[in-house]
């Protein structure tokens, strides 16, 4: 089976993830689009780690893996912490960073 | 031991004084700094002994010693050692400043008992001698700048010694301030030599010269101007003598160490030093004897009519230093270097002995106000009367001896010389009429009321401290004179230095005197063995010409002062009355500082102001710093528009931006 294919998926769940992250106002759906945005790299990487026949990719996929489970964690963690203060859960609205 | 090994001993004691006092302020009490100072300069003065001594050992042809401990820099030509020289000049130089030195220190010992800061005073005072010996000892000219402007500095540290006084912090920035010009004077005539002569070894210098330079050369004249120029500062002669009367805000020793003995006279020592230098240019030596005469007759006409007891004697200094300088530059060197020395013993004792009458008057130094010390202060009357008699050169004092040497000599040159010669005997005159009013004023008449106090065995003790200067009413806390005054006749260590300096200003003339013995000239003979001015002496009858007339031309001064001053109480004050416009241009002392103030210190003070209005405010502040702050300021504001704050504006840029940089590799790579 042809490389093609995987690394087509894997680019359709990247622009699904990342249009997601773009469009949406939830945090909690943001953080779970951008689960998609790196699973769908994961898939890339084992995809070209089967190309070439060595665990290189492989490995690359498991370090993300726990990259994105601490970026859950902390993700996680902020929403937490809004939520206590009674804030809005809405990231248009947390803007209080500008310039 | 070679001089040289001496020689290094000398500089040793007092560095090794000045640190220990200097470090053990906490733990020293009482008079002991005072001690291990004294015993410091001792033996440093014995260690000169040592070189004196070994130095006679050899033949007078071997008589010039250098000695290197290290290299501080050999680049760019400039060969900068850590180098003494050794000869007969600076033996000669060296026995006279730890000698007189180890007698101030003795004397401090008890005139400094009272004060709080006596370690610190010790330690600057060891320093100083140490700063006095490298100058002296300097085998190169770097080391000489060095000990030249240790000096300076250790003067700002004592002058500014009793540091609540507004007045005496003022006179040791000005002390501070001459100096460096003449510090400057003095870096830049070495650049002169050096450029030329490529070495800053004095005795490569000297060997060079002849082949360097021809007789008169622009370059050598300027060099040598410039040099002067530092003599000038260090040895106040007009006009940057200024600083000299004010630095008799120094506690007294100070005075009788630094401003009399040993730091103004670094400025003869520097012209005998150079002398092969001023003899290549004549032109320099003439200005510089020249300015010597002018300096000693200003200073003696101000000294008649100053009222400040310290001060007639700083201005006598300068005259006297006046005397020696003229000397030096006419090539006058063995006569200008005898006067250094009998100046040195009794000029310090004329300084030791005001010390006590100022202690018998609680710290007032206003000769209107001293009368009939004679009976209270019997030994301080004595030592007093033995200075002034040396200083007026009456025989057989030292003074008269060594006076008449340097004059003698001018007369032989003639020509111009012999006009710098009557000169040096009007000065002679005046020297007789300052010196005996003061002493007239302070031990003659009836008693003041402090002196009949002392008489009933009573020291006199001011109620409040007061500033003598200008009557402020003094802080007591560190930095202030000590409450307790003293006068020698009550201390043992103040009459032991005394008694030895009197007896040298008696004696001390005796080791030269024309026709019957030859001591100094014939030890200094080996240093100025190629000089043709050296060969000149006046014959013996000539020189005994001018014992006979210098002493008649003093005698007629101290006439006249006890004409007005004893025969006829009140005269002065008629005659002051007569001559007023004379009176207050000799009191307002020619008028130097207001020409200083009005020719340097107004200018510079006026472009301070120019530049701080114009340069610093609007240039630096409002050009160079406001223009950086309003370009950042511009530029963050149009970049701070791109920080919204809203999330998914970044992530969008973010996703953009990789986007384009991904299609830029695609289209690039096929």
């Amino acid at each position: 089976m042809a490389i093609g294919w995987y690394l087509t998926v894997s680019a359709l769940i990247f622009c699904i993830g990342a249009s997601g992250v773009l469009t949406r106002r939830n945090p909690l759906v943001v953080l779970l689009c951008l689960e998609l945005m790196l699973n769908a790299a994961n898939l890339a990487l084992v995809a070209f780690a089967r190309m070439w026949g060595n665990e290189a990719g492989q490995i690359f996929a498991l370090i993300v893996m726990v990259v994105a489970a601490c970026e859950v964690t902390v993700g996680l963690g902020l929403i937490v912490a809004i939520y206590r203060r009674n804030l809005p859960i809405d990231v248009d609205e947390l803007h209080e960073l500008n310039g | 031991m070679s001089p040289t090994t001496f020689g290094w001993l000398v500089l040793l004691f007092p560095l090794l004084g000045c640190i220990v006092i200097g470090l053990g302020f906490k733990q020293l009490k009482g008079r002991s700094s005072g001690w291990i100072g004294t015993g410091a300069i001792a033996l440093s003065f014995a260690a000169s002994l040592g070189a004196l001594f070994s130095l006679l050992g050899r033949t007078p042809a071997h008589r010039e010693i250098t000695s290197t401990l290290w290299s501080y820099a050999s680049s760019v030509g400039v060969d900068a050692k850590l180098q003494i020289l050794v000869d007969p000049i600076s033996v000669f130089m060296i026995l006279v400043v730890s000698g007189v030195s180890t007698l101030i220190h003795l004397y401090s010992v008890s005139y400094m008992k009272s004060d709080r800061g006596i370690v610190r005073y010790f330690a600057y005072l060891n320093f100083f001698v140490l700063s006095m010996l490298v100058l002296v000892l300097a085998g190169n000219f770097v080391l000489l700048i060095v000990g030249w402007a240790f000096v300076g500095a250790a003067s700002y540290l004592l002058i500014s010694f009793w540091y609540r006084r507004s007045t005496a912090t003022r006179a040791g920035i000005k002390a501070f301030v001459i100096n460096v010009v003449g510090d400057v004077g003095l870096v830049l005539g070495t650049f002169f030599i050096f450029r030329d002569t490529h070495t800053v070894q004095f005795l490569a210098t000297f060997k060079d010269i002849h082949h360097v330079y021809h007789k008169d050369s622009t370059d050598l004249v300027a060099g040598c101007v410039l040099f002067l120029v530092g003599a000038f500062a260090k040895s106040a002669q007009v006009p940057l003598h200024t600083w000299l009367p004010d630095a008799m805000e120094g506690p007294t020793p100070v005075s009788s160490l630094i401003h009399a003995a040993t730091m103004v006279t670094a400025g003869v020592y520097l012209i005998v030093r150079l002398h092969p230098l001023f003899e290549l240019a004549p032109t320099a030596a003439d200005v510089g004897a020249i300015v010597g005469c002018l300096t000693l007759l200003i200073a003696g006409s101000i000294g008649v009519v100053v009222t400040d007891i310290k001060r007639v004697i700083a201005y006598s200094t300068m005259s006297q230093i006046g005397y020696m300088i003229m000397g030096a530059s006419a090539g006058a060197y063995s006569a200008a270097l005898f006067h250094l020395m009998t100046h040195a013993f009794f000029k310090a004792l004329l300084f030791m002995a005001a010390g006590s009458i100022i202690g018998a008057m609680a710290g007032d130094q206003s000769l209107d106000r001293m009368r009939g010390f004679r009976k209270a202060l019997p030994f301080t009357f004595i030592c007093f009367l033995v200075g002034g008699l040396a200083l007026s050169g009456m025989p057989p004092f030292s003074g008269w001896l060594s006076k008449d040497d340097i004059i003698g000599y001018l007369s032989h040159r003639g020509g111009l010389f012999f006009v710098l010669a009557i000169g040096g005997w009007i000065g002679a005159f005046i020297t007789g009429l300052y010196t005996f009013r003061m002493i007239f004023r302070a031990f003659f008449g009836d008693p003041c009321p402090e002196a009949q106090e002392l008489e009933h065995g009573h020291l006199a003790h001011a109620e409040v401290p007061r500033n003598p200067m200008n009557g402020e009413v003094e802080d007591t806390d560190v930095g202030f004179p000590g409450p307790e005054h003293v006068i020698a006749e009550r201390e043992w260590p103040m009459r032991i230095a005394m008694s030895i300096l009197a007896l040298l200003a008696v004696v001390g003339g005796f080791i030269e005197i024309p026709g019957v013995d030859h001591v100094i000239s014939t030890f200094l003979a080996p240093s100025f063995v190629g000089s043709k001015l050296a060969a000149e002496q006046p014959s013996t009858k000539d020189a005994w010409i001018g014992l006979i007339i210098t002493p008649i031309l003093g005698l007629a001064g101290i006439t006249i002062a006890y004409r007005y001053y004893i025969a006829r109480v009140g005269a002065s004050t008629k005659l002051q009355e007569r001559f007023a416009p004379l009176h207050n241009f000799l009191v307002n002392k020619w008028y130097f500082d207001e020409l200083i103030d009005l020719v340097v210190v107004r200018p510079a003070l006026m472009a301070g102001q120019l530049t701080e209005s114009v340069l610093e405010r609007v240039v630096i502040g409002e050009g160079v710093t406001g223009g950086v702050v309003g370009a950042v300021r511009a530029g963050s504001a149009a970049v701070r528009r791109a920080q919204t704050g809203f999330l998914r504006y970044y992530a969008a840029a973010i996703i953009l931006g990789l986007s384009c940089v991904a299609l830029y590799f695609l289209i690039s790579s096929t």
